[in-house]
């Protein structure tokens, strides 16, 4: 078994247990102070490991989280209102552009095209599911898999 | 003329637990998920940053495909350790390493220097493997 030492692996315990707060606690009111606290750093020390680690400053890795977050509910066929609570915001104008800025499409847009999906799967499901797959699955027989596939 | 692979597959042997180890641990995108009877979903996921490359978790049902004995063995083998799925990328291997860790996923080999690339190697949650290996060679060490 090789080793399992490599550089600095206390502080990176420390910057992942941040991570993993924003994961967790991303629908709370949390700010940097709560994560830099979480990963006992100060807060601008804080600020240039995580970005050197994750790609996004700690205030950017949560934004992208919640509108993450966002998109999984939307999927699920939850309101945008709801939505836009339940990942941690207080106003709907700002969960609304930022979902845009970062998703390219407006949240009730997405919610529209997530429940068009839905509805189309549920008429014809063959139609999502490629052919040798549904085959080996016994889809072919039993089924109009042939007139409902495309 | 062939351009890409857009969907490849995992063989797993629970589905429901599968999604859960893709999507919340690993941190994969959950595609679709669509009924196909009794026991058996066309369940495919995304590497969080490559949404046009879907993975099925395939799962191992008694049928055609898999008569019970191809089964019994697949699962055996699978259980084993005997698959390797594929190269899995990352931005900085020690922290995913330590984030996976957390999140109990099991390493058979922690980050090691190797000759082509840093790799740990971990297995989900049926026991098929991945090699994790970090973006660009030498970035690592150098951020904290």
């Amino acid at each position: 078994m090789a080793t399992t030492h490599y550089p600095k692996v206390y502080l990176y315990r420390r910057i992942v247990q941040a991570k993993l707060f924003i994961d967790n606690h991303y629908d709370e009111k949390i700010d940097l102070d709560n994560i830099s606290d979480e990963a006992y750093f100060s807060k601008y020390h804080f600020i240039r490991l995580f970005k050197s680690i994750y790609g996004k400053t700690p205030h950017q890795y949560l934004r992208s989280c919640r509108i993450n977050k966002a998109q999984q509910l939307l999927q699920a066929g939850k309101p945008v209102t709801d939505t836009c609570f339940l990942v941690g915001f207080d106003s709907l104008t700002s969960f609304s552009g930022l979902f845009k800025k970062l998703v390219g499409i407006s949240p009730s847009v997405y919610l529209a095209k997530h429940q068009q999906k839905k509805s189309k799967i549920s008429k014809a499901p063959q139609a999502f599911v490629p052919g040798c797959y549904a085959y080996q699955n016994g889809w072919f027989e039993n089924s109009n898999f042939e007139e409902a596939r495309w | 003329m062939i351009t890409k692979m857009n969907i490849a597959n995992i063989y797993v042997i629970d589905q429901d637990s599968a999604c859960d180890f893709y999507v919340n641990k690993l941190g994969f995108k959950l595609i679709d998920d669509i009924p196909m009877g009794p026991g058996t979903r066309w369940l495919t996921v995304s590497p969080p940053e490559q949404p046009d490359l879907q993975i099925v978790l395939f799962p191992i049902t008694v049928g055609k495909m898999f008569p019970q004995e191809t089964a019994d063995t697949m699962i055996d083998l699978i259980k084993k350790g005997t698959f390797g799925c594929g190269v899995l990328q990352c931005n900085d291997i020690y922290a995913t390493y330590e984030e996976l860790k957390a999140k109990g996923v099991e390493f058979i080999k922690p980050p090691t220097k190797e000759f082509y690339a840093t790799e740990a190697l971990f297995k989900d949650d049926s026991g098929n493997y991945f090699s994790l290996q970090p973006k660009e060679e030498g970035n690592s060490e150098d951020s904290v």
